[in-house]
């Protein structure tokens, strides 16, 4: 069953096509992958599928729905979710609190209530502060809980990412570059943390430069350049695809 | 054109000439530091009071007026190296406040050392009132108009003609690469703060023969520039010239027409319908954000 | 952890109820009480202004605008119209509600020095009105308030308003804090952290932004009207341009984010011109000076920056 589809998608800046007449379809439980040089319109796309830029023309239809310029939060609250390829922590927050406001949409959140701080403002938020904390041991951030945010390295920032997009329960999640600037062992940490999602049901799409992680974590492949599908397909058919070998050799990349 | 309102016009456009300098201090410090400098009204204030002061210690008026320019020039310098460079990295609202405090600061400073009267500077030329078409306009209108135009010529050429010039813009549009190609940027914000006092002072000179200035007139002054910078958009030279003229002639044409009590409403009116429905104003650009 | 919030909570509430309970005792005379009871006032201001500045990292360069509608209100439907006082407070704390809810959506839309200028802009605006509307609010020249009446109790003594402002004070500070350790608060916080994504996490950030606006202009209105009948005159400088640059320098120097901080800088910047009157002709200059100095060497703010030191010295 296909969670997202993507039809006639299109999205130019000014002059720039950032995305052109793109149609993608991503399948339900399964982990998609999207390369392509940089400037290919990655981001963008992810961008355009989580409301952050309407598109210029095209449809996004989520779980049968057409949710195509819906705002932000409420393409959230459906269960679209993501990391940011620039990091986007709340640093004014510990890490707990960061993962806590993933929690969101799944807390009490009635005004007068939140005022008066009832209990069942506090109930709620007991359960907010438990999921959280469940969920940064998950990704392996058990010893940083209590920390202020800005006081992470780079790596455990982008785990911290992960976990608060978690904390939503999203039914798709959006990852955008999360191994880049990560060494070796800590890509190989991400790689297992992506798997381990895809096991709890979540269907993953997966940006990413590291050909190793995308080639073996992957059951799709998007190669996207100049905003253009180039090809798709498993990871063997892309693999020996004529226009990705002649773009990527030829390149030199 | 009935000659009331050409009359009204033509004070519209001497008082805009005034904001347009003003607003043109903001556009240059805005595009080398993004950072709208609060205080940019007080050097409004210091160039007419400063004005006012050194001659009263006996010094001519040309040499007073230099004087009062250098010592806004010697403030607004200060300003960048002692306040906004320590607070490079901070925060937009950090940066606001520490601008605020400035102004607070300077006309509280001036109020002191100087006084709280009202002064008036005599015009430049006579005040014999010259006729044109029913409407009358003062000699120092004309000052005002030529110098401003002056002004605008000269920065223009700045800009496009000469190397430092260019390099601040670039430091505008990329700070990084201006670094690379060897600008020192350091001296692109001083310059910009120099320039920036010049011209408000320059500004504040010009209209204390029509307007008697005092130690708080920076504040109104201040603001207006600021509406003239941002109807034009932020950063844009031309901009704030027009902008400057349009918020000038608009509070002309509200005082004769609606209400004068309500004449300084207008350029917060302007503001307001600008930031709502135009944020970019008649020439800016804005990028989006990045994600 | 429970405990830790709980207690950090309710424990800061409690010390100020006490320090409110046993202060009386050691003010010495009505000019110590005058002190205190503007700085409460102004403190209940802050609190609100940090909610929006501070938490939410939206500034306003205007609320000194709600402040003085607030006190207007409050004057005209009792003076003018003859309403009991509470039934004045009352209606204008909706109207300035309904005032901030309309502007709050194109205002917030910006950003940085563009929505400084637009709140400045709004705040000036008003405080032109009032003093252009000489036949309602007496213009320059300002307008009596009469006094105020509190279950058909007039309230006259000193200690009477100190308890008033104390209680009010109280109890904004512990409903801040409430609101701040919930949801709401962290989707506020989010917003200031990083609007995309906070909107990422399900936060619908437009509606936080307004709702924490209409609420901080609702409780500088609620003080402005305290004000109003507490000094029992009013002039429109209360709704000046640097009355509210006063309240945001308060916020400031006392803590970005930190609600007792504010009830510091709120006390401090309300009282150090009092006792520093030999120096009145300086008051801008040392108050420009304060701005300025605070942001530079102590950008944090006062109490977050004790906070930090202590941290510092006992780890
Ligand atoms: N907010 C924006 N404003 C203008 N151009 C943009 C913006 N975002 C992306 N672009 C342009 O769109 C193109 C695709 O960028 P992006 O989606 O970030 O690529 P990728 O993520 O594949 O590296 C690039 O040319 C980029 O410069
Ligand atoms: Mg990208």
């Amino acid at each position: 069953m296909s969670l997202l589809e993507i039809t006639g998608l299109s999205k130019s800046f000014g002059g720039v096509q950032a995305v052109q007449e793109l149609e993608y379809t991503v399948e339900s439980g399964k982990i998609h992958s999207i390369i392509g040089p940089n400037g290919a319109g990655k981001t963008t796309l992810f961008n355009m599928v989580t409301g952050i830029f309407k598109p210029s023309s095209g449809e996004v239809h989520f779980n049968g729905q057409d949710v195509t310029g819906l705002p932000v939060h409420e393409l959230a609250a459906l269960g679209i979710s993501r990391s940011f390829q620039n990091l986007q922590v709340f640093f004014n927050m510990t890490v707990l609190e960061n993962v806590m406001v993933g929690r969101h949409l799944h807390c009490r959140r009635e005004f007068l209530q939140s005022l008066l701080h009832t209990p069942a403002i506090t109930r709620s938020d007991e359960g907010a502060r438990h999921r959280a904390a469940e969920l940064l041991e998950w990704v392996g951030l058990k010893a940083y809980v209590g920390d202020h945010a800005d006081s992470l390295p780079y790596g455990a920032l982008k785990r911290m990412e992960i976990a608060r997009a978690l904390a939503c329960e999203p039914k798709l999640l959006l990852l955008d570059e999360p191994a880049a600037g990560l060494n070796n062992k800590e890509t190989q940490e991400i790689n297992e943390l992506i798997q381990q999602i895809s096991e709890r049901g979540i269907t993953v799409v997966l940006v990413e430069h590291d050909m190793r992680l995308v080639m073996g974590v992957s059951d799709h492949i998007l190669v996207m350049d100049h905003g253009k599908k180039l090809a798709e397909g498993t990871a063997a058919e892309v693999r020996e695809n004529p226009d990705v070998v002649a773009a990527y050799l030829g390149r030199g990349d | 054109m009935s000659s009331e309102l050409l009359q009204f016009l033509l004070s519209g456009i001497t008082v805009g000439a005034i904001y347009a300098l003003v607003g043109l201090g903001f556009s240059i410090i805005y595009n080398a530091s993004h950072v709208i400098n609060f205080a940019q009204g007080e050097f409004v204030m210091i160039g007419g009071m400063g004005t006012v002061f050194i001659a009263s210690a006996g010094a001519p008026f040309p040499i007073a007026m230099i004087g009062a320019v250098l010592l806004a020039v010697v403030i607004g310098i200060s300003l960048q190296k002692l306040a906004i460079e320590r607070a490079r990295h901070a925060s937009v609202v950090t940066i606001i406040i520490i601008t605020i405090g400035a102004s607070i600061f300077l006309r509280g400073l001036a109020g002191v050392i100087w006084n709280r009267d009202f002064h008036s500077l005599p015009a430049f030329s006579g005040e014999q009132p010259i006729h044109v078409a029913g409407a009358v306009i003062v000699p120092q209108s004309l000052w005002i108009l030529g110098v401003t135009v002056a002004v605008a010529v000269a920065l223009f050429v700045f800009f496009n003609r000469t190397m430092i010039g260019k390099a601040m813009l670039g430091t505008a549009h990329n700070p990084f690469a201006a670094k690379l190609v060897g600008i020192n940027t350091n001296n692109i914000l001083i310059l910009s703060f120099a320039l920036a006092a010049a011209l408000g002072a320059i500004g504040g000179i010009l209209i204390a023969p029509m307007a008697p200035t005092h130690y708080q007139v920076g504040i109104m002054l201040g603001l207006k520039g600021f509406s003239a910078a941002i109807v034009g958009g932020l950063g844009s030279g031309p901009g704030a010239m027009v902008g400057g003229l349009l918020v000038g002639i608009a509070e002309a044409l509200a005082a004769g027409y609606i209400s004068s009590n309500y004449k300084d409403v207008v350029a917060f009116v302007i503001i307001l319908l600008v930031l709502f429905f135009m944020p970019s104003g008649l020439f800016g650009s804005r990028a989006s954000e990045r994600v | 952890m429970k405990g830790a919030t709980v207690a950090s909570r309710y424990g800061g509430v409690f010390v100020l109820a006490v320090i409110v309970a046993v202060l009386p005792w050691f003010l010495p005379n009505s000019f110590y009480f005058d002190v205190v009871i503007n700085s409460g006032i102004a403190a209940i201001v802050c609190v609100g202004l940090n909610l929006l500045i501070g938490y939410a990292g939206q500034i306003s360069l205007g609320h000194a605008g709600f402040f003085a509608l607030g006190a207007y209100s409050s004057a005209i439907l009792t003076d003018n119209l003859g309403w009991p006082p509470i039934v004045s407070l009352g209606s204008g704390l909706l109207v300035v509600a309904l005032l901030a809810f309309a502007i709050a959506r194109p205002i917030l839309r910006l950003k940085g020095h563009y929505l400084a200028m637009a709140t400045l802009g709004m705040g000036i605006i008003i405080s032109i009105v009032l003093n252009q509307e000489v036949d309602l609010t007496g213009g320059p020249d300002g307008m009596p308030v009469s006094s105020f009446s509190l279950l058909g109790q007039e309230v006259d003594s000193e200690l009477g308003w100190y308890w008033i402002v104390g209680g009010s004070l109280i109890i904004t500070v512990w409903l801040a804090l409430n609101l701040i350790d919930s949801a709401v608060g962290r989707a506020l916080r989010a917003v200031h952290g990083s609007e995309v994504a906070a909107q990422v996490a399900g936060v619908d950030t437009t509606r936080y932004k307004i709702l924490i606006f209409v609420v901080s202009a609702v409780l500088a209105a609620y003080a402005g009207s305290l004000f109003a009948h507490y000094t029992g005159f009013l002039t429109p400088s209360e709704g000046s341009f640097f009355r509210s640059i006063e309240f945001v320098t308060m916020v400031v120097l006392g803590g970005m984010a930190s609600v007792f901080g504010s009830v510091i800088g709120a006390a401090i910047l309300t009282a150090l011109p009092q006792f520093l009157t030999v120096f009145h002709d300086y008051e801008h200059v040392m108050f420009g000076l304060v701005m300025m100095l605070t942001m530079i060497f102590m950008p944090k703010g006062l109490l977050p920056s004790l906070r930090n030191w202590i941290n510092k010295r006992t780890s």
